[in-house]
């Protein structure tokens, strides 16, 4: 489904992405983990398309991307979310997802209004039900709560009907009880989608993951299953060690 | 087309060249660091020409006007700072130029007021009304290779004052980081008002020098002011090389366009058609010309990294 | 919804209702007032879809106002005064113009686009300047107004109701505009650009295109304009003109459908009363606009409802 191969990312003299390959197979969970400073969110601007490499390759699909702008890629199937929540603050949750809808249609009219059309609503409002946002689709996203438009902001990735969804960090800022809920929520997810997950939380990540990738100054250390990067001496060394 | 009527265009360039560079000094200053656009700078250079012209008449040195001119701008640039641009910082962009529209409309008809629409004559002073002899044989008025000495001077002191000195120090570091400035203990107030204060008395000199050599007149200012911003556009925001190579660029374009590119044109084309675009050509050139830099440098020629 | 559909329709009956009062009271002059209050409104629309709705701080949209009326000028002075060529041509080549400005100027962002904007309009003011045979500094009188057929704008009454139904329909169009899939992705990506871009979007095509469509509309109130003081001049492309533009939409209340026309009538009307007081109104009109830019930031149309967002 996705293949990166050598990528590399430098600000100055900081190697942020310093040979990065890895491999997303169709229908896994692939997490991404990594100490602050890993270089996690720059590798994930570099998949959505909003930062551009200094060298290597990604593929998505069986199609080379590594010069795509972002909405090229979006409308390909590669829909991201954003670890600083990133919604249309002064619209309601409905129309933030018929946007994204809307977007991933790629059709656009000048006189029907949008609010009208069913082939944007209704998709909508089926999206804001499955991550249980339903009751709040015509509040303003603004006076939403944090675990809502945490929610909201993944409803926005699902509505775009992607391959491929990347993740960046969905459980940032959130309470217990809200970071169970959208465990769940990922579990159920997981069974119909390709998933790169960026994350800190470490349940989340064993919970969900098929297979997790380690990254340490920008470079992959390690890809392997749960269990074996648990036991994995260079990986804890590295990083699980600061918590062992 | 001789070498010497060549050479002195590239004089007349050069002096445009400076006093566009006195304002543009200022203006990217305020840009970079407080990120204000500031339209008033115009009125600014429009208030030094009248201050000084009175002030002249006053005392009946030209030195003495020229001087207190400065300090009335620099009192009145401060004022301006204090009253209006300080509520500003906090607003986007298009606040600060709708309010500062609405300075420039007062700024004009308080001249207005006070000294009538009609333009005033502000005449050299008389040990500069003469011409210096140059290389080529031609002759140069004294006044204007005066500007020319000015502003490089000028130039030179900005260059030590924002590269060696604390205060050019805490300058280049709050264009790059308000907040660690402010952090240092710095009264980040104090240091806006004096730097706007400075840019203004730039401008006010960039005014009061130009004053005989242009119209002095309500809405003087405004004329200069949008390729000022030109200038900072093409330099770079917030950068004061850039500022200096921008505004000698536009001032050179600008004069060598009027001066030569009808006749050059007239090579081409038939006169007639020459006749009439020629002006034209000549009158859009530095905006063609800052299309063209910002198609290439979309952040201008230096752009300020802090 | 409702209440607003109401208000316009109150709106647009009093303003019909105007000219027998006016001349009755034989107060002709104001008739003129409105209606240029009117045809500026219309320019104040069209901005407002690329300033409100759009988030691009244009500072150079008086050249469409200049291009629309020399369309009507100078298709006058080769002896064209079909109107409705005039109109054609008026918002074609304002379009032009708008998509030729639109596509170097998006590419830019924050101060470098009101910059580059003011930029090119002083070009076509420079160049309205130096085209002598248009009249150049001067300027240059209408041989004839346009000739519509249906209306005659030489009748001052018709020639506002004109105005008014224009104004109305433009009012109606940019309704319908933003609240298509086509403005509702060009409010998204002034909401959120990256956002935008995330789920799809890209967001220059749909700015240009809001772009060329704000350059044509205001074209048309160019075209109106220079029928309206039967004159062309390059003043008209001043950023003055611009600047007073920007106001109304302020004043009004940006991305609000009935603010360009509320900031229209304001700014005009208080510059009317001013003016009427002293010689130097602009000395207490600009601290009015300064007073109304830092405390009365939501606009007239704040008073009676939200902006659409």
């Amino acid at each position: 489904m996705l293949e990166v191969h050598a990528l590399t990312k430098s600000f100055g003299a900081l190697r942020a992405t310093d040979g990065v390959t890895l491999k997303v197979e169709e229908g896994e969970t692939h997490a991404i983990i990594g100490p602050n400073g890993a270089g996690k969110t720059t590798l994930i601007g570099q998949l959505a398309g909003m930062l551009l490499p200094d060298g290597g390759s990604i593929r998505f699909a069986g199609e080379d991307i590594t010069r795509l702008p972002a909405p090229r890629r979006a409308r390909k199937g590669l829909a991201r979310s954003f670890q600083i929540t990133s919604i249309y603050r002064d619209f309601s949750a409905l129309q933030n997802v018929a946007l994204a809808v809307q977007a991933a249609s790629g059709r656009t009219g000048f006189w029907r209004p949008a609010f009208d059309d069913e082939s944007l609503i209704a998709p909508a409002k089926k999206i804001l039900a499955e991550v249980g946002l339903e009751k709040r689709m015509h509040a303003v996203a603004a006076n939403l709560s944090h675990g809502e438009q945490r929610q909201l902001e993944v409803a926005m990735a699902l509505a775009t009907r992607p391959r491929l969804l990347l993740l960046d960090e969905p459980m940032a800022g959130m309470g217990a009880e809200e970071s169970q809920r959208m465990i769940g929520f990922l579990a159920g997810l997981k069974q119909r989608h390709t998933m790169i997950l960026v994350e800190h939380d470490m349940d989340a990540v064993f919970r969900l993951a098929d297979r997790i990738s380690v990254l340490v100054y920008g470079r992959v250390i390690a890809t392997d299953t749960p269990e074996r990067i648990k036991q994995n001496e260079e990986v804890r060394r590295a990083y699980l060690g600061e918590d062992a | 087309m001789t070498f010497s009527l060549v050479f002195e265009q590239l004089l007349n360039g050069l002096q445009f060249g400076v006093t566009l560079f006195l304002m543009a000094a200022g203006l990217t200053l305020v840009l970079g660091i407080m990120n204000v656009v500031n339209l008033a700078h115009g009125s600014l250079y429009m208030v030094g020409a009248y201050l000084a012209l009175a002030a002249a008449q006053w005392t009946g040195s030209y030195l003495l006007g020229a001087a207190l001119g400065l300090f009335g701008t620099l009192v009145v640039g401060m004022g301006v700072e204090v009253v209006v641009l300080r509520t500003l910082y906090d607003r986007d962009h298009l606040d600060q130029v709708l309010a500062t529209f609405g300075l420039i409309l007062f700024f004009n008809e308080l001249i207005a007021i006070v000294w009538g629409r009609a333009s005033l004559f502000a005449s050299p002073p008389s040990w500069l009304s003469g011409h210096i002899d140059l290389f080529t044989g031609s002759r140069y008025p004294a006044y204007r290779a005066a500007i020319i000495l000015v502003g490089l001077v000028t130039a030179l002191i900005l260059w030590y004052v924002v590269t060696r000195t604390r205060l050019g120090m805490l300058i280049r570091a709050g264009a790059s980081n308000r907040t660690m400035v402010a952090a240092l203990g710095v009264n980040i107030r104090l240091l806006y008002t004096v730097v706007f204060g400075f840019g203004a008395a730039l401008a006010g000199l960039a005014g009061l020098m130009a004053g005989p050599i242009y119209n002095v007149q309500p809405g003087m200012g405004e004329l200069v002011l949008i390729q000022v911003f030109v200038v900072v556009v093409i330099g770079g925001i917030g950068s004061i090389r850039g500022a200096l190579v921008g505004a000698i660029i536009v001032g050179i374009v600008d004069t060598l366009g009027r001066a030569f590119l009808k006749p050059l044109m007239a090579t081409i084309i038939s006169a007639p058609a020459a006749e009439s675009a020629g002006p034209a050509l000549a009158s859009m050139l530095i905006y063609l010309l800052m299309a063209v830099v910002l198609a290439i440098r979309p952040q201008g020629l230096f752009p300020a990294r802090g | 919804m409702k209440a607003r559909l109401i208000s316009w329709i109150v709106a647009a009956v009093l303003l019909a209702a105007l000219p027998p009062l006016l001349l009755a009271l034989g107060q002709p002059f104001y008739l003129d007032l409105v209606r240029r209050i009117m045809i500026l409104a219309i320019a104040a629309i069209s901005l407002n879809l690329i300033l409100g709705y759009g988030g691009m701080v244009s500072f150079g949209h008086a050249a469409y106002i200049g291009v629309g009326a020399y369309a009507v000028g100078i298709l006058g002075f080769y002896g064209f005064f079909n109107g409705w060529l005039h109109i054609l041509v008026a918002m074609a080549a304002s379009a032009l113009v708008a998509l030729a400005i639109g596509a170097v100027s998006i590419r830019t962002s924050g101060i470098y686009f009101i910059m580059i904007t003011l930029a090119f309009t002083q070009m076509l003011y420079y160049l309205g300047i130096s085209v002598a045979e248009f009249g150049g500094d001067d300027g240059m009188r209408l041989k004839q107004r346009s000739q519509l057929g249906i209306v005659d704008l030489n009748d001052p009454v018709q020639f506002y109701y004109l105005a008014l139904v224009l104004m109305l329909l433009s009012v109606f169009l940019i309704h319908k505009l933003i609240n298509s899939r086509f403005g509702m992705a060009l409010r998204a990506c002034r909401s959120n650009e990256a956002r935008s871009r995330a789920i799809g979007f890209s967001p220059y095509p749909y700015r240009l295109a809001a772009f060329v469509i704000a350059g044509a509309l205001c074209g048309l109130a160019g075209a109106l304009y220079g029928n309206h003081i039967n004159y062309i001049t390059p003043s008209l492309m001043t950023w003055e003109q611009s600047g007073d533009l920007m106001f109304m939409v302020i004043l009004g209340g940006m991305a609000t459908t009935a603010g360009p026309v509320l900031g229209a009538f304001a700014l005009l009307i208080v510059e009317e009363v001013l003016k009427g007081w002293t010689e130097h109104w602009q000395v207490l009109m600009g601290p009015l606009l300064i007073l109304s830019v830092l405390f009365f930031r939501r606009g007239l149309a704040g008073i009676f409802y939200k902006p659409d967002a």
